[in-house]
C-alpha cells in the first residue's frame, strides 16, 4: 500500500510554465461578483490558515478583480462544506479549499449523496506531511522506545487527533495495526488545538502536520519521532520516516482548491490561472518550505486520476479501520 | 524591570505618527463596525485585512487591534440604544442596557459600558503585561474536563441564585441546548436534528441569528404590545454636567460588576476554547449573584451593563494570549489576526515573545493606547448616540426590523437565517409574555458547543468514568462549586423546612 505522490511532478513542472504564461494573457472569463471561497475546515487549523494565506496573497499581489471572501464551514468532518458546493446556485463563483476529508467524508457518509468526480478540479496547492509527535517529558527520543511504552501501556496509551475517519486517526489506525498497538483516541476540533493539547500533556502523542506542531516544536515541548512522508522532510533532518524504518506507507494531506459540479470551463480556466499565479510567489513557495509542504503540481486530468487514487488508497485504509474497532 | 523598558519601546512604537493615526482611525472605524448589529470585530478585522498589506507588520497589528477595540466599544451601543446586540459579545449588555435606554437612562447606560470598557481593558493590559508567559501556561493546563467544569460553574450561576422561576430558568436553559446541539455532530460528524431535512441547519444555529431574534425582533413586538405604539423613547437630554453626573453615578454603582468583569472576563478570555462572548455572559451571572441588588439585574442596573462591558474587553485582551503564545485563536477575530501574522512572516507560538519583541511590545503597547482612543472617541459620540434615540418610535421601530434582517443576513448570508431571526422574535415575544427568562437560553446556545465535547473528550479519557470532574487538582473545586450553586435552592428549600419544623417538634 504505497502512496506515492511524485510520480508525475516532472510531467506537471512542463505544464505548469504554459499555465503561467497563459496566465499573461486576457481571460474569456471573468468574475463578475465576490467568490464564495469555501474552507473545509473551521476557523484556525491547517486548512483555514493556509486558505487566509492563500486570500491574503491574492490581495496583496492584487491577482483578482473580485475578492475571494473565506467562508468556514468546518462542520461533519466537511459535510458541510460539499453540500453547499454540491448545491450551489452560482458554481462560477463558488471555490472549495479541500483537505483529504474531500474523499474520506463521502466514503463515510454515503447518504450525503456526493459524487466528488462530479467536482471540478482546480489548483493542487501542496501535500502537508504527517509527524509523530510526543511530548518531551515523556522521555521518549525514538519510534521503537515509543512502540513499547504504548504496547506497556496497552489501552491507557491517549492520543488525540482531530477525530475518528479524519487524516491523523487513519495513520493511527495504521499504526495500531501493524505495531499492535491498542490507543485510546481523543477527538479535538481542529489540528492546532490537537497541538496545544499535547504541549499541555493533557494527550500523550498526536499524528500532527508540522505546520500544527511548529511553534511547539521551536520551543522544545514536543519532540517529532517518524515522519510519514516519502523522504526525510527539509525541516526535520534528524527524524526518519516510516519507510526507513522498514515499513512501505506514507500519508499527505492534500491542499487542493477545486470548483462545484457544473462550473464552466472559462472560469475553471480562469481560476487554474489565478491559483498559478498564487502559487508562484514568493510567499506562497516561503510558505511551502517554512511549513514543511511539499509540491505536487498537477494538470486537470492528472488530478482526477489522483482523485480516483485517492479514493481507492482510503477505501483500503478505512476498510481496514472498520475491521480494527 | 526588563518587562518595563519593553513595554516603554512598545509604547514609543505606539505613539509614532503612522501608528497613531491608524489606531484612531482603526478605534472610530471599529466602533461604527461594532454599533452595526450583525457586524461585530469579526467581519471589521477581515474586511480590513487586506489594507495592512500597505504597512510594516507591527503597524498592521496595530490597526487591526485598534479595530478590535473600537468593536468591543461599539458592540455596546446598538445593544443599549436598540436593543439588538452589535455583537455577540455585547448580548449581555442588553439585558440592563435596554430597559435603562427605556426609563430615559440611556446616557448612564453608555457611560457606564464606556467606563467599565475602559477599566476592563486596562485591568487586562495590566495582567497582559505583567504574567503573560506564565499565563500562557495556566492555558495549557486547562483540558477537557476543566473546561467543561468551568461551563458548568457558568450555567450554576445562571440557575442557582436566580430570582426567576427556577424551573422556567431550566427549561430555558434545555431549550438553549437543544438549539446548540443543531447541524454536524463536533466528534462523530454526524448530522443532528436537521428539522425537515431543510439544509440550512447543516450548519447549525448561528448564536448571533438567536440573539438577534429574541432581542431585536422579540424586543421590538414587546414594546409595541406592551405601549400599543404610543410611546415616547426618552427625555433623555444631554450636557457636559450630565455626563460627569452620569459619570460618577455609574462608577459608584457598578465598580463591583467592573471588577469582576474585568478578571473574569480576562480569565475566561485567554482560555483558547472560550472567548469574549462566554466571559460576557458568565461576568453578568456572577456579579448578578454577588451584588446585594440582584433583584434590580434585568431591569435597569448600571452593574448589568458594566459587568459584560468590561468582561468583553478584557476577553478580548485575554484571547490575543493564546494566539500570540500558542497559536490558537480563542475567538473568531483572533483566527483572522493569526492568519495575518502568518502572512507577516511571523510564526505564533512560544517563542514569539523571545524571537519578535519589538512586535509583541508594540502590540501591547498600542492595546494601551487603543484603549484610551476609544473611550474618547466613544464619549465624544454619546450625543449622536442619544440623539437616534430621540427619534419617534414609528421611525425607530421599522429601523430595528431593518437592522435585524440586515444584520441577521450580513452574519451567514443565507436567507435560511432571515427567517429564523422572524421565528426566533416571534417565539421570544411568546416566552416573554409566559415569563420565561431568555438570558438563560441564550446562555445555553453559546456554551453548549464549548460545554458538550469538552464533556465526551473528557469521559473518553476517564473510560466513562464521571469521577475525573472530581479527581483532578483544577477541575475538582470548579465542579464542587458548581454544584453547590446549582443545587442550592434545593438545599435552602430543605433547609427552611427543617427550620420551621423543628420549634414544632420541640413542642
Amino acid at each position: 500500500m504505497t502512496f506515492n505522490y511524485k510520480l508525475r511532478n516532472a510531467l506537471a513542472g512542463a505544464t505548469a510554465l504554459t499555465v503561467a504564461f497563459a496566465g499573461t494573457i486576457a481571460h474569456a472569463w471573468e468574475p463578475t461578483k465576490p467568490i464564495d471561497f469555501v474552507i473545509m475546515a473551521g476557523a484556525g487549523g491547517g486548512a483555514d490558515q493556509i486558505a487566509r494565506f492563500i486570500q491574503s496573497t491574492a490581495e496583496k499581489e492584487d491577482l483578482t478583480v473580485r475578492p475571494l471572501v473565506p467562508n468556514n464551514k468546518g462542520g461533519g468532518s466537511g459535510a458541510e462544506a460539499l453540500i453547499a458546493l454540491n448545491g450551489t446556485k452560482d458554481p462560477d463563483h463558488t471555490i472549495l479549499v479541500t483537505l483529504n476529508s474531500f474523499f474520506t467524508t463521502p466514503l463515510r457518509q454515503e447518504n450525503l449523496g456526493i459524487d466528488i468526480s462530479t467536482f471540478t478540479p482546480i489548483a493542487m496547492m501542496g501535500v502537508d506531511p504527517f509527524v509523530l509527535w510526543v511530548h518531551k517529558d515523556a522521555g521518549i527520543s525514538s519510534f521503537e522506545d515509543w512502540v513499547s511504552t504504548v504496547q506497556e501501556q496497552d489501552g491507557e496509551y491517549v492520543m488525540g487527533g482531530t477525530g475518528r475517519g479524519q487524516e491523523d486517526s487513519l495513520v493511527i489506525t495504521w499504526l495500531e495495526q501493524n505495531y499492535d498497538l491498542n490507543i485510546k483516541y481523543i477527538p479535538y476540533s481542529g489540528g492546532g488545538e490537537v497541538a496545544k493539547e499535547l504541549a499541555g500533556k493533557q494527550i500523550m502523542a498526536t499524528v500532527n502536520n508540522p505546520a500544527e506542531a511548529r511553534g511547539f516544536f521551536a520551543n522544545g515541548d514536543v519532540v517529532p519521532l517518524v515522519a510519514f512522508s516519502d523522504e526525510r522532510l527539509p525541516n526535520l533532518p534528524d527524524v526518519p520516516t516510516i519507510k526507513e524504518l522498514g515499513k512501505d506507507f506514507s500519508y499527505y494531506n492534500q491542499r487542493a482548491v477545486v470548483g462545484p459540479p457544473g462550473m464552466s470551463d472559462e472560469a475553471a480556466e480562469y481560476y487554474r490561472d489565478l491559483f498559478q499565479q498564487i502559487y508562484d510567489t514568493t510567499d506562497w513557495q516561503e510558505y511551502m518550505s517554512a511549513e514543511s509542504l511539499e509540491a505536487l503540481p498537477q494538470t486537470a486530468e492528472e488530478a482526477r486520476e489522483y482523485w480516483n487514487l485517492q479514493i481507492e488508497n482510503h477505501k483500503e485504509l478505512m476498510s481496514k479501520m472498520e475491521e480494527g474497532a | 524591570m526588563e518587562t518595563l523598558g519593553l513595554l516603554a519601546d512598545g509604547f514609543w512604537l505606539a505613539i509614532q505618527p503612522i501608528n497613531l493615526m491608524l489606531i484612531i482611525i482603526g478605534v472610530t472605524l471599529g466602533l461604527f463596525i461594532g454599533a452595526m448589529p450583525g457586524l461585530g470585530s469579526v467581519n471589521g478585522v477581515a474586511i480590513l485585512l487586506p489594507i495592512t498589506f500597505l504597512v510594516p507588520p507591527a503597524s498592521a497589528i496595530i490597526f487591526l487591534a485598534a479595530i478590535y477595540y473600537g468593536a468591543m466599544y461599539g458592540g455596546a451601543i446598538s445593544s443599549i440604544t436598540l436593543g439588538i446586540p452589535g455583537a455577540s459579545t455585547a448580548v449581555a449588555t442588553t439585558f440592563d442596557g435596554r430597559p435603562l435606554a427605556m426609563s430615559g437612562r440611556a446616557s448612564l447606560a453608555l457611560i457606564t459600558a464606556a467606563l467599565a470598557s475602559f477599566a476592563g481593558g486596562t485591568v487586562s493590559n495590566v495582567l497582559f503585561t505583567l504574567f503573560a508567559p506564565p499565563l500562557a501556561s495556566v492555558a495549557l493546563n486547562f483540558g477537557p474536563p476543566e473546561i467543561f467544569a468551568l461551563m458548568l460553574l457558568a450555567f450554576a450561576t445562571f440557575i442557582g441564585l436566580s430570582s426567576d422561576d427556577i424551573s422556567k430558568t431550566v427549561f430555558s436553559i434545555c431549550i438553549g441546548l437543544v438549539f446548540a446541539a443543531v447541524g454536524f455532530d463536533q466528534i462523530s460528524g454526524a448530522p443532528r436534528l436537521v428539522f425537515f431535512d431543510i439544509s440550512g441547519f447543516l450548519h447549525g444555529i448561528n448564536f448571533l441569528v438567536l440573539a438577534i431574534g429574541v432581542y431585536g425582533i422579540g424586543e421590538m413586538l414587546w414594546t409595541i404590545d406592551s405601549t400599543r405604539g404610543k410611546i415616547t423613547t426618552s427625555e433623555a437630554k444631554m450636557s457636559v454636567k450630565g455626563i460627569v453626573t452620569d459619570a460618577k453615578e455609574g462608577m459608584a454603582r457598578s465598580w463591583r460588576g467592573t471588577t469582576i468583569g474585568s478578571f473574569l472576563g480576562f480569565f475566561v478570555g485567554i482560555l483558547p476554547a472560550a472567548g469574549a462572548t462566554p466571559g460576557s455572559l458568565m461576568s453578568y451571572g456572577v456579579s448578578k449573584m454577588l451584588s446585594r441588588e440582584s433583584a434590580q439585574f434585568g431591569k435597569g442596573h448600571p452593574e448589568g451593563v458594566a459587568a459584560p462591558e468590561a468582561a468583553n474587553n478584557s476577553a478580548s485582551t485575554g484571547s490575543m494570549l493564546p494566539m500570540l503564545t500558542l497559536g490558537i485563536p480563542g475567538s473568531p477575530t483572533t483566527a483572522i489576526l493569526l492568519g495575518g501574522m502568518v502572512i507577516w512572516g511571523l510564526v505564533p507560538g512560544p517563542r514569539l515573545f523571545a524571537e519578535q519583541p519589538e512586535f509583541v511590545w508594540g502590540l501591547i503597547g498600542s492595546f494601551y493606547v487603543s484603549n484610551f482612543f476609544a473611550l474618547l472617541i466613544n464619549i465624544a459620540f454619546i450625543p449622536l448616540f442619544i440623539w437616534m434615540l430621540r427619534m419617534p418610535f414609528t421611525i425607530l421601530a421599522p429601523l430595528i426590523f431593518v437592522l435585524s434582517i440586515v444584520g441577521g443576513y450580513a452574519t451567514t448570508r443565507d436567507m435560511h437565517d432571515v427567517w429564523l431571526i422572524v421565528g426566533f422574535g416571534f417565539a421570544a415575544f411568546f416566552m416573554r409574555k409566559l415569563d420565561y427568562p431568555l438570558a438563560p437560553a441564550v446562555l445555553a446556545i453559546v456554551l453548549g458547543p464549548i460545554a458538550e465535547p469538552t464533556l465526551r473528550q473528557s469521559l473518553l479519557l476517564s473510560s466513562g468514568d464521571p469521577t475525573i470532574f472530581f479527581t483532578r487538582p483544577v477541575a475538582g473545586p470548579i465542579t464542587i462549586i458548581a454544584l453547590i450553586l446549582i443545587f442550592l435552592p434545593l438545599i435552602k428549600k430543605v433547609w427552611d423546612r427543617r427550620g420551621g419544623r423543628r420549634p414544632s417538634a420541640a413542642e
